[in-house]
C-alpha cells in the first residue's frame, strides 16, 4: 500500500506542469472531500478497534476450527461480515485453518464476506449512499457469500 | 452526500477512545489493546486516504463529466461493466477505500447500477487479493469464486438500482 503516495506524487507533479490552477482546485476538492467524510472513518476505525479486540485473529481460528457443518458456515459468514482483516492475514490463516481439516465451503464463506460485506464501513457506505442502498448492497453481498460457499461445498464434494 | 451531524459523527469515536484512555490510565490491560488496534487501523488510514483523495480530486478536475457520462451514463454499453472490473481490480485496502472512488463516479454522471457494480468488483477482483488467494486456497477456488461472484454482482446491481429508484442518492 505504500506505493500510493509515489503514484499519487508523480500524478501530482505531472498535472502540476500541465495546469496550475486545475490542480489546486484538485489539492482543494481532495482535501473537502476527504475532511467531510473523515469523522465516518474515525468512526469505522473505533467500531473496528472494539471488534477486534472481542475477535482476535486467533481466536477466529479456533471458532471455525470447532464448528462444521451449517452452523460453522453462519459463523464464518457472521465473523467475516463484522471483523476486518487484510486479505495477507486472511489467506494465511484460511490456509491453516485447511490443514486443520475446516472444509473449503467454510473457508469461502468466511474469506467471502469478509471482501463482500462491510458492517464497520456502514456508516461510511451510509453517509455516501443512504441507509436503504447501503443495506441492500450488504444484504446481497451476505447473499452471494452463501452461495458461493454452497457451491465451492458441492465443487469439492463437501456436501 | 447528506450533511452529517458534527456532533454525532464524532460521538463514537471519542467515547471509544476516551473509554480507551480511561481503561489505559486505570491499569486496565484492556485499554491498552484498545489503543494498539486504534494505532494500527489509523496508520493503515493514514498510508491509504491521502494519495487516494488527491487521485480522487485530480480525477474530479481532470475528467470531463461529458466523457464519464457518455460511457457510464443512462445510455452505457454492456463494455462498461467490463471497465468498471478493469477499475475496481486496482483498489487497494477495501469497501472503505472503494466507497469515496464509487460515489466520486456518480457525482460525475456514472449510471447507479454501474456505480454499485464497480463496488461490488471492488471486493472480489483486487488483484493483490486475487493473488494471495490463488496461492493459499488454490488457483481453482479463486476461479469458482470469480465465476459465481461476477454475474451475481452485475445481476444484484440491477436489482438494487431498481429498488431504489434511479437517479436518487438515497
Amino acid at each position: 500500500m505504500r506505493f500510493l503516495y509515489p503514484i499519487a506524487i508523480i500524478v501530482l507533479i505531472i498535472s502540476f506542469f500541465a495546469n496550475k490552477t486545475k490542480t489546486w482546485q484538485a489539492i482543494r476538492l481532495a482535501w473537502k472531500k476527504l475532511s467531510s467524510i473523515l469523522p465516518r472513518f474515525l468512526t469505522m476505525i473505533s467500531i473496528l478497534a472494539v471488534i477486534s479486540l472481542i475477535f482476535p485473529v486467533d481466536k477466529i481460528g479456533v471458532i471455525l476450527n470447532q464448528n462444521s457443518n451449517w452452523l460453522g458456515l453462519m459463523l464464518a459468514l457472521g465473523i467475516g461480515s463484522i471483523i476486518f482483516v487484510p486479505g495477507f492475514i486472511a489467506y494465511p490463516l484460511a490456509a491453516v485453518l485447511l490443514e486443520n481439516g475446516v472444509p473449503y465451503y467454510i473457508i469461502a464463506g468466511f474469506t467471502t464476506s469478509l471482501m463482500l460485506v462491510g458492517f464497520a464501513s456502514l456508516p461510511i457506505e451510509i453517509t455516501y449512499f443512504g441507509k436503504k442502498t447501503a443495506i441492500l448492497r450488504n444484504i446481497s453481498g451476505l447473499v452471494i457469500s452463501l452461495l458461493i460457499a454452497i457451491a465451492i461445498g458441492f465443487i469439492y464434494g463437501e456436501f | 452526500m447528506k450533511k452529517q451531524n458534527d456532533l454525532l459523527s464524532y460521538l463514537i469515536p471519542a467515547l471509544i477512545i476516551g473509554f480507551s484512555l480511561g481503561a489505559r490510565f486505570s491499569g486496565f490491560e484492556l485499554g491498552e489493546r484498545l489503543l494498539t488496534n486504534l494505532g494500527q487501523y489509523l496508520k493503515t488510514l493514514l498510508l491509504l486516504l491521502p494519495p487516494v483523495f488527491i487521485l480522487i480530486g485530480l480525477f474530479e478536475v481532470w475528467v470531463p463529466r461529458k466523457t464519464i457520462e457518455k460511457h457510464f451514463g443512462e445510455s452505457h454499453g454492456s463494455s462498461a461493466w467490463f471497465w468498471l472490473m478493469l477499475l475496481s481490480a486496482t483498489i487497494v485496502g477495501g469497501l472503505y477505500v472503494s466507497l469515496p472512488l464509487a460515489y466520486t463516479l456518480y457525482q460525475k454522471g456514472t449510471r447507479l447500477r454501474l456505480v454499485y457494480g464497480f463496488l461490488g468488483f471492488s471486493t472480489i477482483c483486487r488483484i493483490p487479493m486475487t493473488f494471495f488467494e490463488a496461492s493459499f486456497l488454490g488457483l481453482k477456488f479463486t476461479l469458482i469464486r470469480y465465476a459465481i461472484a461476477l454475474p451475481l454482482i452485475i445481476i444484484s446491481a440491477m436489482i438494487i438500482e431498481k429498488m431504489t429508484g434511479e437517479g436518487k442518492g438515497n
